[in-house]
């Protein structure tokens, strides 16, 4: 009898690591099945869009905000300056609670619709929770 | 200048290039976004499960034990049980311990000859160690990127990233797995390039996963911390990829159609190239047999079955000429006493 080409040697063994490869390879396929999940939308507040603009135009909040807010962090804690003067000449008090959620005080509809939905856990929330208002 | 490097890096360049015009100056975001993507996983794992079942196809017959330790042998002697088993459970161990540790690396010696002529033979673990640091990185980015996958995104990945961006460095925060695997993909790749000896043995085949990983790992960690492409488009892509609801959000930069068509290639590219020593390492019949060469005999099934006439039964054809002929036998003709005698007279006497 020659070599037959057709016979799998250790089938059972091979298309049980096949049956594993195709399981682990197909996860977010089957993961997902019959679930649905739009793209988060943000809410503005009535008071955020009354003030129309943020610090800086929505393009660079959008992309940069967890710089931005780092830069604060670094500039109030290090330097005690608070005063930040965006590119139109606008001074705002450098602070997450009494600047940033002033207006967007609706951290369930607003942060966490966008940080939730990327797997983003900032640690802005270990300090600052349920919009204290800080006292200086 | 080396042709195999080159061509690789050329490549390389080109696919970016395609991707990047192709998005950006022509709008094919529908083709890098999703067909070539689509694609590219169809080749991975029908491509995967064909050479799989094409090494399963081809039989192993015999043991080849290069192995590390004593076999089985008398008990006075001991077993080097996981360097040399000879049960199925101990080749499980040396399997595990090969795919999670690349002991098989580990043992990866140099030659030197030292000041004052003496050969020197020591451990080089620096391959072994960027290899573990390479592989570990990179399984840990692939895991990671579940997040643009799953919604709800899983807990366990979260622990996860939680784990890779611990040292909290800036803001978005630093993921160590993608700077590991980008450090580890570049001294990979230097490895082959500086060291002439390596150099020697490298084709383009070795360069270019090599190359393409770094665009990947580049691309990747370029969108994260420096162009900041939009993550929330890039997640509704990637969603729609896996939910069967393909979309393309708007304005998510060109960048990440670069990206995303890296890592399409090296997924259809997978299944033909050294690559599939991810499939392979299970099928390696050095690792995965156990060392029973004198315990059992190992019959070759695919012996053709030739038509033999043996001696015996030669013998048995022709054993009554033989005597007749007074030609020695091994097996004497039956014994024939009283009773065929009796027959024959009685035939006579009829």
């Amino acid at each position: 009898m020659p070599t037959n080409n057709k016979r799998m040697y250790d089938k059972g063994m091979v298309l049980a690591g096949l049956v594993i490869f195709v399981v682990v390879v197909t996860f977010p396929f089957w993961y997902n099945l019959g679930k649905a999940a739009p793209p988060p939308e943000p809410v503005l507040t009535e008071k955020a869009k009354a003030a129309e603009k943020c610090v800086e135009s929505t393009e660079f909040m959008k992309a940069e905000h967890m710089q931005l807010l780092d830069v604060w962090r670094d500039t109030v804690v290090r330097d005690a300056k608070r005063a930040y003067i965006n590119p139109e000449g606008k001074t705002y008090m450098m602070s997450l609670s009494n600047t940033c959620l002033d207006c967007h005080d609706n951290k369930a509809d607003f942060c966490d619709k966008c940080h939730n939905y990327a797997s983003v856990r900032p640690y802005c929330w270990d300090c600052h929770i349920d919009n204290p208002k800080e006292t200086e | 200048m080396n042709r195999h490097y080159m061509f690789s890096l050329i490549a390389v360049l080109l696919l970016f290039l395609i991707a990047y015009v192709g998005v950006a100056a022509v709008g094919l975001e529908v083709l890098f976004g999703i067909i070539i993507p689509y694609a590219a996983i169809v080749v991975f794992t029908v491509g995967f499960i064909y050479r799989i079942v094409g090494w399963a196809r081809s039989p192993v017959p015999f043991r080849i034990p290069t192995t590390c330790g004593q076999q089985k042998s008398l008990p006075i002697f001991k077993q080097a049980k996981i360097d040399n088993p000879s049960t199925k459970g101990n080749v499980v161990i040396r399997m595990i311990l090969e795919i999670v540790l690349f002991r098989s690396l580990f043992r990866n010696t140099k030659v030197k000859v030292k000041e004052g002529g003496k050969l020197f033979y020591g451990y080089e673990l620096w391959l072994w160690l960027f290899a573990l640091a390479f592989h570990y990185a990179f399984a840990t980015v692939l895991v990671r990127h579940l997040r643009f996958f799953t919604e709800p995104v899983p807990q366990w990945l979260q622990l996860l990233e939680n784990v890779d961006s611990f040292m909290q460095i800036g803001l978005p925060g630093v993921f160590l797995s993608g700077v590991v695997l980008l450090a580890a993909v570049t001294l990979l790749f230097l490895r082959r390039v500086l060291l002439p000896q390596i150099r020697y043995i490298s084709l383009a085949n070795d360069y270019f996963p090599l190359v393409l990983i770094f665009g990947i790992a580049f691309t990747g960690i370029l969108m994260r911390y420096f162009i900041k492409v939009d993550v929330v488009g890039a997640k509704e892509l990637a969603y729609g990829l896996v939910s069967f609801h393909p979309t393309i959000p708007e304005g998510i930069g060109a960048v990440f159609y670069v990206h995303v068509f890296f890592v399409s290639v090296l997924l259809a590219y997978f299944p033909f190239s050294k690559l599939m020593h991810l499939g392979g390492i299970f099928m390696s019949p050095t690792r995965n047999l156990p060392t029973n060469t004198r315990e059992v005999r190992h019959v070759n099934p695919w012996s053709y079955p030739v038509k033999v006439h043996t001696y015996e039964e030669y013998e048995d054809e022709f054993r009554e000429k033989m005597v007749e002929a007074e030609l020695p036998v091994d097996k004497e003709l039956p014994p024939e006493p009283e009773e065929p005698e009796a027959d024959e007279t009685s035939e006579e006497k009829e």
